[in-house]
């Protein structure tokens, strides 16, 4: 591993850290200004990150070491998933560590473990948030898995950086399969990341909410490592979706240099991101729970079409 | 790879994508107005896709169909249908007879099975967006899908105007259209059938004070 | 003047006409005289080409043989008879109230345009333009079958527009695909849906795409033939529209379409090695034959159980036309003929019949004999006709099928032999009690013509004892282009 490797590694990894947060202030004050609210202050998750970590833990006293454990290993994921994935450059020591099934993995590790501490305490509302946790994750993952095998077909590889190179530099030509799995990968993202129309972040509506409802029990500093998880994960989706459909850009050799010259452009990129996500918030209604397997099944049915899309379109014999 | 494939080809493989895309969300939709809206789309997107076949090879009366589509299948068509569902006001929702995942399910099955009885012949075809063909096909069947799940007149119809659409996919994107005289038969027949039809909603309604076919399984056997 | 020309203007101008003057009082002859001259006219052209060959017209859009000549003959004889029927019927029917005078005037003028859409489908050299003319047809006659507009003919029009609109979409996929393997062989000129064209170059187009393209034909076309398991549409449309309509349809829109199979046919058996377009033919017409049979004895509507009947031949007709050969092609042919000119009869007795009872329940239909002699005794022949009894003409075209697949096909005997006997004792039963028996009704209005199904009857007891030998030789002409 180069010099150059592990600086650039640690700088991704940093960015990560500093920007997920921000990247949710983003989204936060786009819906507001979308929805003629006045909007928070940009930096309004790291106010509340702060004031979150000051406090004390006020825990269950039923609580397993697990519930203790949980944010930590949750928040370690999160942190594995951004490093892993190709935000600034496809060249980067711990790329080879996971391909995509495996980033699939991190991210399903991460979920046990959250719907596990959310049943741990025992209340109402932990275990409904982790069983809806569940059946969302349940579903949301096989189109996931749907999509990268249709991004797998195109360059033949599960690697995050192989897939992303070969987009990258691919000619320009329109992959119907391509745009199937993007759309596909939204829906994903949208219900992964519990935004509107799958769950709504900003309610605790007891009827409709999921993720929300799996952290009732946390406070203090656990609860920060959980908001800040959630801002990583969000922060990942949004890096892995650039990454692969948006591919240019991103620096290819562990250069430092390059990488610093790619981050503008990332962030430029996270901006425009977040500003869709945000609008795609505010035209769309929350809908019933029950509803969500439907959304999830045409994430998947998408994601299917793109892969037979590319079988019989795109494949020539 | 995908190297040399020509723009024309990528603009047809994309649009019959979208054709396929337009025909799944016509199975899942379960309102009239925004079905309606649905089959429209799609026969613009047909549109465009006859227009960059009649661009790439210079057959005349390929533009003739491109204009034919459009204003038949994106703008006429839908309209007659608009105004049938407001002036017979139809209940608004449209429910299926299998649920929505399911039918799905038995979609993507279809276009499987679409996809292995075309491949055969997308290899031996000479024209460069020969894989439009199996999405033809799939098309034609998620249309009859529609016809067979659906328990209301109006969205019976649109599924036959919708496999209408798959095949004039086939005709002209993966055979790079029929002779001139067909289409136009084939048009005339179409808006035909959909004016008999709206005479005919009035009528259904008149008799059975509603759209709802599964009122009309009287006529049985023995 | 050109008198292929003269044959379909006749029935598209007087169909015009008609739409627009249809309530005059002189509108029901116009009818008779129209295709009366049609009739004249198919007359004529079958002359000129038993005497100088096949002929073009329009370019080569058109194309008239022996094979497609002989249906339109049959076609404008039973659409002549059939208007002479329909006169006093209708007449009787507006009597009754069932229909008013617009109701009159849609169905002249729509079945003026259905013989039009129908000789078009037969003489028409492009397969594109065949699968127009006969989605025409369907959209005729579905006006044709609601015109009572109550709920069950509306709900029978319905099942019948879109059971024949998917079939017919079949049909149009297998055209292209038709096309799809013809433009390989004869490039992107206009004629690669020309069947001459095809027919000289049957043997290069690729068998997979004939294959697929002959499966989507038969079942598209079979739709409209009514060919299990798509035959649904057939009892209802035949039950609920006039009588009239069920005549012509049984009598030559199921014709017609078996027509578009075997002008199919032609080319898929040119192009596959061994057999697959007949022995799909067979299949369906044994499986089409089997049901029909059985499903004959359950019924209670007299149209509804002629309806089955005329299921259950079309199914014995592409039986017979799948096993192929110049024999089992000639019985195929007799047996069209036969059938049409039969069926179109029992159904005009059916309809002065049920006219009478004022019912078209069989329970309720009794001692026909009693009420009007001709009408008992012409349902009585009529049936005994198409149940194949000897000396009728039926007979003869049957014979010659079951024999023929002794020789070629015995396992086949069997399941023929059960089927057609399972037919007779259902029809018989039926019929029997419905002539003789005991009765009360009244004098209809209008006197019933009875003229054109003893005509029929007449024609099919001729052709069952004596077949004209110009008759054979042209049966055998069309029976050799089948090949």
């Amino acid at each position: 591993m180069s010099v150059g490797g592990f600086l650039g590694q640690l700088f991704a990894i940093a960015l990560a850290l500093v920007l997920a947060p921000l990247l949710t202030g983003w989204v936060n004050q786009c819906r507001a200004w979308l929805q003629n609210r006045s909007a928070p202050p940009l930096l309004q998750p790291y106010y509340m990150l702060h004031k979150l970590f000051r406090k004390d833990v006020v825990l269950a006293r039923n609580a397993s070491p697990l519930f203790r454990f949980a944010p930590f290993a949750v928040f370690g994921c999160m942190l594995l998933a951004c490093a892993i994935i190709p935000s600034l450059s496809t060249d980067l020591p711990l790329a080879p560590a996971a391909d995509t099934l495996a980033l699939v993995g991190v991210f399903g590790l991460a979920r046990i473990f959250i719907s596990l501490a959310a049943m741990d305490v025992g209340t109402a509302f932990g275990s409904l948030g982790g069983r809806r946790e569940m059946l969302v994750g349940f579903l949301a993952e096989p189109a996931l898995l749907m999509v990268i095998f249709t991004l797998a077909l195109i360059s033949q590889s599960t690697s995050v950086a192989t897939i992303v190179e070969t987009l990258a530099h691919r000619e320009i030509v329109i992959y119907p399969s391509l745009a199937f799995a993007g759309i596909a990968f939204t829906f994903v993202s949208l219900a992964e990341n519990a935004r509107v129309p799958v769950d709504n972040p900003a309610t605790h509506l007891e009827l409709t909410m999921i993720h929300e409802a799996m952290i009732l029990e946390y406070s203090g500093r656990h609860l920060a490592l959980i908001e800040w998880a959630a801002s990583l994960k969000l922060y990942a989706y949004s890096c892995l979706g650039l990454a692969l459909f948006f591919p240019w850009g991103i620096a290819e050799r562990d250069n430092f240099l390059a990488m610093i010259a790619a981050a503008p452009l990332l962030l430029i990129k996270l901006g425009i991101g977040g500003c869709l996500l945000a609008a795609i918030e505010t035209v769309n209604a929350k809908m019933r729970i029950f509803r969500a397997p439907e959304f999830l099944g045409t994430a998947f049915l998408l994601a299917v079409l793109g892969l037979l899309v590319r079988l019989l379109l795109e494949v020539r014999a | 790879m995908n190297a040399g494939v020509p723009l024309s080809a990528q603009l047809i493989n994309l649009f019959a994508a979208v054709i396929l895309l337009l025909a799944f969300a016509m199975l899942a939709q379960r309102r009239v107005m925004p079905l309606i809206n649905l089959f429209g789309l799609q026969g613009l997107v047909l549109a465009g896709s006859t227009l960059v076949v009649a661009v790439t090879t210079h057959q005349a009366h390929l533009y003739w169909s491109a204009g034919l589509t459009l204003l038949l299948k994106a703008m006429l068509l839908p309209w007659i249908l608009h105004r049938l569902v407001r002036k017979l006001y139809v209940k608004w929702d449209v429910e299926s007879l299998v649920n929505v995942p399911a039918t799905m399910l038995i979609g993507i099955v279809l276009v499987i099975v679409a996809f292995n009885v075309a491949q055969p012949i997308s290899l031996l075809s000479h024209t460069i967006s020969r894989g439009t063909l199996g999405i033809a096909l799939a098309t034609v069947m998620l249309a009859f899908l529609m016809m067979i799940t659906r328990t209301k007149a109006i969205p019976q119809v649109v599924g036959f105007l919708a496999m209408e659409n798959g095949l004039f996919l086939a005709a002209t994107s993966a055979t790079y259209g029929m002779p001139m005289v067909v289409e136009l038969g084939i048009a005339l027949d179409v808006l035909v059938g959909v004016i008999i039809l709206g005479v005919f909603f009035f009528q259904i309604r008149d008799q059975f004070d509603s759209l709802d076919i599964s009122h009309m399984e009287h006529l049985k056997d023995g | 003047m050109d008198m292929f020309v003269i044959l379909l203007a006749i029935p598209l101008v007087s169909g015009a006409l008609l739409t627009v003057a249809g309530e005059r009082a002189w509108a029901p002859h116009l009818n008779i005289i129209a295709s009366a001259g049609t009739f004249l006219a198919s007359a004529l052209l079958t002359v000129e080409i038993i005497a100088e060959g096949p002929r073009f017209a329009f370019g080569e859009q058109f194309f008239i043989d022996s094979m497609n000549v002989f249906f339109v003959a049959l076609t404008a004889f039973v659409g002549m008879t059939t208007s002479i029927f329909s006169g006093p019927y209708m007449k009787n029917e507006q009597a009754h109230g069932r229909l008013s005078k617009p109701r009159l005037r849609l169905y002249k003028s729509m079945y003026q345009l259905f013989m039009f859409t129908m000789l078009v489908a037969l003489t028409t050299n492009n397969l594109g333009i065949l699968w127009v003319a006969m989605e025409a047809a369907t959209l005729t006659t579905v006006l044709l079958v609601s015109l009572y507009r109550t709920p069950a003919s509306l709900e029978a029009a319905w099942k019948y527009f879109i059971l024949c609109g998917v079939g017919i979409a079949q049909a149009l996929f297998g055209t292209i695909l038709l096309y799809f393997a013809a433009e390989r062989v004869l490039g992107e000129t206009g004629n690669a849906l020309l069947w001459t064209h095809l027919v000289d170059v049957k043997g290069q187009l690729e068998p997979a795409i004939m294959a697929l393209s002959f499966v989507f034909l038969l079942v598209g076309y079979g739709t409209k033939v009514g060919l299990a398991p798509l035959h649904n549409w057939l009892p209802d449309a035949h039950a609920e529209g006039p009588t009239p309509v069920s005549a012509v349809l049984s009598g030559l829109l199921l014709n017609v379409a078996l027509y578009a199979i075997l002008r199919c046919k032609v080319l898929a058996d040119g192009a596959i090695d061994g057999d697959f377009a007949g022995n799909l033919m067979m299949g369906f017409g044994l499986l089409t034959l089997l049901l029909a049979a059985f499903f004959l004895g359950r019924q209670k509507d007299i149209k509804r159980m002629f309806a089955y009947s005329s299921i259950e031949h079309m199914g014995l007709i592409t039986f017979a036309f799948g096993m192929g050969g110049a024999v089992a092609n000639f019985a195929g042919f007799l047996h069209m003929t036969m059938h049409s000119l039969t069926k179109s009869a029992i159904f005009f007795a059916v309809g002065h019949a049920t006219q009478k009872v004022g019912t078209q329940l069989m329970a309720d239909i009794r001692g026909l004999i009693r009420i009007n002699p001709v009408i008992g005794w012409g349902l009585m022949l009529g049936t005994l006709a198409i149940l194949g009894m000897p000396p009728f003409g039926v007979f003869a075209s049957e014979f010659m099928i079951l024999t023929h697949a002794m020789k070629h096909h015995p396992w086949a005997t069997p399941i023929l032999l059960l089927a057609l006997g399972v037919a007779f004792a259902s029809i018989f039963g039926k019929v029997q009690p419905m002539v003789f028996g005991e009765t009360h009704a009244k004098q209809l209005p209008h006197a019933p013509a009875i003229t054109p199904v003893f005509v029929h009857l007449a024609i099919v007891l001729m052709l069952g004892l004596y077949i004209p030998p110009y008759l054979t030789r042209w049966f055998h002409e069309a029976a050799r282009m089948l090949g």
